[in-house]
Parts: C-alpha cells; structure tokens; sequence
C-alpha cells in the first residue's frame, strides 16, 4: 500500500505544479498504524515531487487507543505537527453506544500525553447522543477546555441507515437522538467555546485564532486539492475525481501506473452551489463579489433574490458585500443553502 | 346496407374488451402485421398505461362470410361512469353490442347499466363468455348469470379468449346473422347522429357520424342541429386503421367528416348533422348539453405562469369539448381557474394532460360539486355554488341543496354489510336490496354525489375486497345540512383547502383533514398550527413543530458532492410546493381531503 501511495504521489505531480503545498492530512481511516519513518518516508516523496510552503500545517488523525505514550512521542519525532484526535466523549456509556474501541480512561491519558508532546491538537467531541445529559455534555467540554486544547471539531450524533444504532433504536433499546437536546447542546458549545475564547469558524468547528483548520479551511474556499489513495477525493476547481474504494483494485491499479478514478465534471450551477452550501457553512459566509466577479449578474441577482426570505427571517445576515448565517440560521443551514440551489 | 353491421362492445373494465377489439382486427386483417399493438385502438398513451379507454373510437373492419362481404363498423366505447353519455351516444349509433363479460368475474354494475342502455336502444345483444381460457374461469355459473340476465339461451352465449383468438369466428358470424343491418331510408334528408370528435392541429376538429337516414357527400353544405352552424363538408371517409378518403358515405354506414372546425366545442356529441338546404324536420333524439359534475380549481404552481395555463387550457380544451373553465381567484392561490369536469377521472386525466402534454406543473384545489344555496332575503333564487368560497355568509343562508344520485353496487353476498356501513357512512339510504344470484346482490341507494367524490371508490373496494362494482345516475338536488370548514394554517385561512361538507361529519373530517395535513406539510422554521374552523368557530387543532436541526456534521472532501446532490433533489421537491403566506404546502396536501383514511 505504502508503494502504491508513493506511485500516485509520484504520477500525479503534475496536477499541482502551480500550486504551493500548504497543508497535509493523514486522515480517514486509521493512518496511526504508519510509523514515523513511514510517515516522514512519505512526506520525502512529497516534497520531491511537489513544492511544499516552508511552514506547512501537517495533521494526522488517530483514536485515543491507537495513541499510547511510545506512539506519540514517536510522531513528535515526524513532522507532523497536528493531531486530530477521535475523542468523542469522556464516558463509557457513550462510547460504548456509538461502538468506539476506547473508553474514557484512555481519552483522558491520551490527552494528558498528547498535549506535553503536541501544542497544535483538535479533538473530535459528538453531542445529542440518546440520554446524553446536558450535565455530561458540559463535563465533555470542560474537560477539553481544562486541558488547554485549542481546536474542537464538533457533530451532532447523525443516525445513518443500516448501521446497528439505527438497529437499537428501531427496536426501542436505544432513545432515538432528540432535535431539542442536540439544539441545546449545540448552543451551550457556542456559548461556552466561546467564552473559552474559541472562534466558532464553521458549522463543526471552533479554534483559539491561529488554531483553525487550515486544512478544512480550505475546501470551504474551493481551494484546489489532491486526494491519494483509495477513495480518496480531489478537486481542481471544475472537476472532482475520486479513487476505487476497493484497496487491492487501488494497490493492482497503482502497479500498472494507472489512476484508478472516476471524474465528474462541474457545472457553472454545480460550482455555484457549492460555493454557497460551504460559503453559509463558515464566518467568512459567501461574497456578493466574489459571486459577481466568478459566476457573472445573473447569479450575483438570483443570490440576492433567494437571499431576501431568509434576511427577513433572520436566518441570515448581510456583512458588507457577504450574506452569513446568523446564530439561528446555522442548525439550519442545510435547507437555507438548498433555496440558493440552481437546479 | 344490407351488408352492413354496427356494433359496440359492453364490458367492465378489465374484462378484455381492447384485448378481443385487437383479435376481431387481427381476424379480418383490418391491421398488417407491422401495424398490430396492444390496446390497438387506444390511442393515448394514457390509456395504454391505465387499461381503460377515455375516449371513443371507431373502426371500419371488412369481412367475407359465406361467400358475401359484409362491412362491420366496431363503436369502441369508454368504460368509465365519468363518460356515459358518450357512451350512451355510441349505443344510439349501433344496431347491436357485444357484451363481454369475463369467465371468473361475471357480471359487474357498470356492465349491467350500459346494457340496459342497450336494450333501450333495441340493440341486438350477443353475450361472449370471455378469458375461458383462464384457470379462474367459471363459465357453467357465470354463463347461468348472462342467462338469468338476458333472458337468452345458454347457447346463445359464445365462449372466447381474446388472448388465444379462440371464438373469435364464431363472434363475427354472429355479429353477422343476429345483429340487423341498418334500416334508414337513403331517400330521405340527410339525418347523421355525431358520436364523438377528435382534435387534429393540422386538419382541425374530425367529427365521427353514423348516418341514419340519406347521405354524406364530399363538398355538400350541411348542418349542425343543435348549434345550427352551417359548414362545407371538406372531406369525408371511413375509418379504417387509417382514414379513407371516399365520396360518400351512404345510409347506415359510420364514418369521418372534416369541415375546417377548430374548436371541439362546435362539435357536440349527439348532435344530429343534416343537409343545410333540405333539413331533416327531426333531430335524433337523446342529445344532452354534457354539464360537469366535479368542480376544482386548478392553479399554477408559480404565478407567473398564469397566462400559460390559460393557454394551455384552451388548447386541452379544442380536444376535449367536456372541460369547462372560468377564471377565478384564490387568497391563497391567486389566479387560477375553476374547472368542471365529467368526475374524478376525468379530472386526474385533465391533470396529467396539462402536465405531459403541456409541461405545466399545477396545483389540484378540493374538487366539490356543484351546490345550490338560497338567502333568507331570496328563498327562490338560486344561487350556484361551485366553490366553497362562494358559499353566502351563514347568518343570510336559507338553505342549500346538493345533487343527489341513485347508486347501484352489485357485490358478493358476504359483503353486503361492508358496503352497507360504507354507504350509510356516506350519508346513503338504502332503495332497494336484489339478490340476482345466491351469491350476488345488487344494492341501491340514494346519495350524495359529493359522497362519492370523496375516496368513495378506494374505500369500496376495500371493504368488498375488490368485488364491488358501481355505477350511478342523477336523481336532482335534495337539501342538506352543509357546513362550510375552513382550514388555517398558522392563523390565516387558506380558501383553497375549504370544503362544504355535512354538519353531522364536520368535526370528524375536520380533524382528519387536520391530522392529514400535519403529515403531508414539511416541517419549517417555525411552528405551524393548523386549524380546522366552521365560521369563527375552531373544530380541530394539530401543531407542525419548528424544524429546529436542519444542517449535516461534517463537509469535508467527498462529502461535498454527496451533499450537494442530496440538496439539489430536496430544492427540486420544493419545486413543486406552493408558498402560501410563509408557508411552503406541497401539491398533494390540496387533495388531502380525498384521502382522509388512508
């Protein structure tokens, strides 16, 4: 696999031969199996084929059982410098209903160690878990707060079709997730990240200034992006293309020196659409200028003319030349961002 | 005309009559081989895919038997009650039917109603047992029912299957020696009877005759009784597969007439055409001015596209004279027109068309029917309500009356307390109980017709599991205790969600139509009550609660375009929703009220 990734690394370095690397993100998955030599062996092939910003924001996601003491302190020898860390919650009870590996235990340790070693660190934290308590959701937040860490990426508990939750709850063992709770939760994160001095910078995400994503930040700017690997996505602004899931297609592929994706082109609509559902998405919102100056007047009026019923609403805001999501839009910005689709 | 034969065919739907239509064509090569579909002689698509036939249509058929070529004109007639004065008009135009009744069913209402049309009109009746074929089939009993019904031989019965072809001989020699040849006399002013018209957009409207008494030559100058309109006959034919262009077409023969009319309206089934300078002194009897039963209105979607509906219902309506409209407006609507049609199929059929043919994406209002109010002030005057808006205030209403029809339902023994509660349910009051077999019953009640426009067919058939059949006619108007309820959505009354219906019923559809809209309306931003309201009085209260989460967690990388196509399919449902104050109701919530039980 290793051989099959540096092969894409290598056939693909043409694809951003105007483009200054400035982020790398180990992530889906679980890349914390890589050792640090892996690791650096791959960012090696990185900077040979691509040319790498001086400082870049190099980020790994890892679970809190994967990261005992030796690992971390192997991967503060890489150049990773970010950890993203599946935290998810500090009790058993949750954990256990969402059929994560680790327990609460863990989640602590791992952060006590993390944090000595690692000063960038977001952690992943799920509310409007059934019977989650508005009590425990403030001890999950406290907890991260108490220890300093300065990015939290953030969601609601999503019950997805065909997984066992949905099982449980479709035979009464579990409470279904509550809108009302998960609103109330939500809420309390804005309110007390905020006081902690967080930015609450997209939908899911909160980060001390200069902690944001710059990764994630970048696919809400429609920034260009390759993705290596099986299933992984890439973007350059007209296509997006994304590679066979199956890992021995992708390895079989690789030996063949052939890309092993699928591409769709986007329409001018497709892109605008895009543009607006992560633009509402993000503190930045979307800009009328930007609008005008991308996709030509017609899009610049319809923008505005879809953007009235929610102004008056309140769902939304106007900011100099940007509409933004206000507090009250954001828990509802899916159906907002769909009355701006051109379809 | 010796050798000439007009027949139709009676049957319920489903009973095979298109199929055995094909098989007499296929027989007599009426088709080539390259020529054949199913359902040949339904020519909507329509038609094709629900099985029934909407409109009428005829087809000439040239056949040899015993050494002398006859000429058989086959009337193919719709099946549905909506149309029976078509049908009614078809039957005048024949000399004999072909009663099909299939092998496992028997007989069924609707059959029973146009055959005794039939035999009104002296049409020769030749009973075909069809679908023998089938392992269902139970032709001892149900051959013994045609019989019990007839009053025929049971040897006069002939047994088909219009899927194999078998029987179909012994179907046309019959047709040959037991059905009379016409009986006119071609020295007489031309006397034709119009059954029915079709809209061509090149060649204007064609109008389908059978001439009675005299003949119809190409160039004459002719007639229309009943609208008293002159015209030239530009063409005439017969009608074969395709047309044939002929000279003439002589005293008891069918065929076609083009005179440049555009719109249908001017031909009017049942009129009778005769010579413009030597008029027949007689009209042929039974013409009747079709008048709508079901009213609705019906809406653009987006209001900007009023004045395409409005061309778009012209244009349905050169092709279907039957469709009547005014214009009228709605508080929560706003322009639209209030349609009349023959019933409820008719109405889904004028639905689709605006939607297939003409690309119209429209809104379907409650339909009702057509009410009579009187005031305290003018107890004598009538006042047409053919919208429950327009029903006077309560405080000035004397009365109202309703149109009222004797319905016929024949069904299995073990059902007949079913369809009982189900008909007394509908306000019905039973006339008459016949056992026409151990095993069948026909019952009669007179009732509302407002009854059976609402979901009266889908509940008959559940309750007698299929084995119901009904049909009805209109017995006048009768009055009735008739509320109007309003429904409100988040305080404000939506006009086009009103229906009048029976005080006694009031509360209890009120609730169902509140409990039906709570789950038919998308959640929004905010909480919607929704109130069911006879004048200022509240009935019936449900909440449609705050959409409060409306956002997914993550959008990263691939979740993007997962993200995008799902928004876009939910942006293109709301295509289809009217807004109506600040809230967004989808089309199928305005005919929620036809399908409270569902």
């Amino acid at each position: 696999m290793l051989l099959a990734l540096q092969k894409e690394l290598e056939l693909r370095r043409e694809e951003l031969a105007t483009t200054t690397v400035e982020t790398i993100y180990f992530g889906g998955g679980t890349p914390s199996v890589l050792s640090s030599e892996e690791i650096n062996q791959l960012l090696a092939v990185v900077s040979e084929n691509y040319t790498v910003s001086e400082t870049p924001e190099i980020t790994l996601e890892a679970n809190p059982d994967d990261l005992h003491e030796a690992k971390i302190m192997e991967l503060a020898k890489s150049s990773v410098n970010r950890l993203s860390i599946g935290i998810q919650s500090f009790f058993d009870a949750h954990l256990t209903l969402m059929n994560r590996a680790h327990d609460s235990e863990e989640a602590k340790q791992c952060l006590e160690i993390a944090t000595q070693y690692f000063d960038n660190i977001t952690v992943d934290l799920i509310y409007g878990i059934p019977n989650m308590t508005m009590e425990e959701w403030q001890t999950n937040l406290q907890t991260v707060f108490d220890f300093g860490i300065s990015h939290i990426s953030s969601y609601a508990l999503t019950v997805e079709p065909k997984t066992a939750l949905e099982k449980f709850i479709r035979q009464g063992k579990y409470q279904n997730v509550s809108e009302e709770a998960s609103l109330a939760h939500f809420n309390v994160l804005v309110q007390e990240a905020e006081k902690q001095g967080f930015v609450h910078y997209e939908i899911s995400n909160f980060g001390k200034p200069n902690y944001f994503s710059k990764h994630n930040s970048s696919y809400w700017k429609g920034a260009h992006y390759i993705g290596i690997g099986p299933s992984a996505h890439s973007f350059d602004g007209k296509t997006r293309s994304w590679n066979v899931s199956n890992n021995t297609k992708y390895i079989k592929s690789m030996e063949q020196n052939e890309l092993p994706s699928t591409t769709e082109t986007l329409s001018k609509d497709d892109q605008y659409n895009e543009y607006v559902m992560t633009g509402l998405r993000t503190i930045w919102g979307i800009s009328l200028q930007y609008i005008q100056k991308e996709f030509g007047d017609n899009y610049l009026h319809h923008t505005q003319k879809s953007a009235q019923k929610h102004l008056q609403e309140e769902t939304l805001q106007t900011e100099k030349d940007s509409i933004k999501t206000t507090q009250k839009g954001k828990f509802l910005c899916d159906g907002i961002a769909a009355d701006f689709f051109k379809v | 005309m010796k050798h000439i034969r007009n027949f139709c065919i009676i049957a319920h739907i489903d009973h095979g009559k298109s199929t055995l239509a094909d098989r007499l064509l296929d027989f007599t090569n009426t088709v080539t081989e390259r020529e054949k579909q199913d359902q040949l002689l339904d020519s909507m698509d329509l038609e094709r895919e629900r099985g029934i036939t909407i409109k009428s249509h005829a087809i000439q058929m040239e056949y040899t038997y015993e050494g002398q070529e006859y000429i058989l004109n086959l009337i193919d007639t719709p099946g549905h009650v909506d149309f029976s004065y078509e049908v009614s008009r078809s039957i005048a135009a024949c000399e004999g039917a072909l009663l099909i009744v299939d092998a496992a069913q028997s007989i069924q209402a609707q059959t029973i109603s146009n055959l005794y049309l039939a035999l009104e009109n002296d049409l020769e009746i030749i009973p075909v047992l069809n679908k023998v074929d089938l392992p269902s089939a139970n032709p001892e009993e149900v051959t013994d029912d045609i019989v019990d019904l007839l009053g025929c031989d049971p040897e006069e019965v002939i047994h088909a299957s219009g899927k194999t072809g078998f029987g179909v001989d012994n179907i046309l020699a019959a047709v040959i020696e037991r059905i009379p040849a016409p009986k006119g006399s071609p020295d007489e002013p031309l006397q034709a009877l119009i059954f029915d018209s079709v809209y061509n957009p090149f060649r204007g409207v064609e109008t389908y005759f059978r001439v009675i008494n005299g003949a119809i030559k190409k160039g004459q100058e002719i007639k229309f009784v009943a609208t008293g309109k002159k015209y030239y006959a530009d063409e005439v034919g017969t009608l074969k597969l395709n047309q044939v262009v002929k000279k003439e077409i002589k005293t008891g023969d069918v065929g076609y007439l083009i005179t440049g009319i555009k719109d249908a309206r001017e031909v009017k089934v049942g009129d009778t055409i005769t010579d413009a300078k030597n008029p027949t002194k007689n009209a042929i009897e039974g013409f009747e001015d079709v008048k709508p039963m079901v009213f609705a209105g019906i809406y653009p979607v987006d209001t900007e596209d009023y004045e395409e509906l409005r061309n778009s219902m012209e244009k349905l309506q050169l092709n279907d004279a039957s469709l009547v409209f005014t214009p009228e407006s709605s508080a929560a609507l706003g322009f639209g027109f209030r349609c009349g049609f023959l019933g409820m199929l008719h109405m889904e059929i004028i639905q689709e068309r605006l939607e297939r043919e003409f690309n119209m994406t429209v809104i379907t209002t409650v339909p009702n029917v057509s009410y009579h109010a009187f005031t305290k002030k003018n107890p004598d005057e009538i006042i047409i309500v053919n919208n429950p808006s327009d029903l006077p205030d309560p405080s000035g209403l004397d009365r109202v009356e309703e149109p009222y029809i004797k319905a016929t339902i024949i069904t299995k023994a073990d059902f007949v307390g079913n369809v009982m509660s189900l008909c007394i349910e509908k306000r019905g009051q039973i006339t008459n109980q016949t056992y026409l077999t151990t095993e069948r019953v026909e019952l009669s009640f007179d009732m509302p017709l407002a009854e059976i426009v609402f979901d009266f067919y889908d509940r008959l058939k559940t309750v007698s599991k299929g084995y119901a059949s009904f049909d009805y006619s209109p017995i006048g108007m009768r009055a009735s205790k008739l509320v109007r309820v309003d429904i409100l959505l988040n305080a404000q009354p939506v006009d086009a969600l009103s229906a009048l219906i029976h005080f006694d019923n009031a509360y209890n559809i009120g609730k169902k139509m509140c409990e039906k809209l709570k789950e038919l309306i998308p959640r929004q931003q905010f909480d919607i009550p929704i109130q069911a309201a006879i004048g200022a009085k509240i009935i019936s209260r449900e909440t449609i609660k705050a959409l409060r989460k409306d956002v997914t967690a993550k959008c990263y990388g691939g979740d993007i375009s997962r993200k995008r196509k799902l928004l876009e399919k939910q942006k293109k449902g709301k295509k289809r929703m009217r807004q109506v104050g600040n809230v967004e109701i989808p089309q199928q919530a305005f005919m929620a009220v036809l399908k409270l039980n569902d």
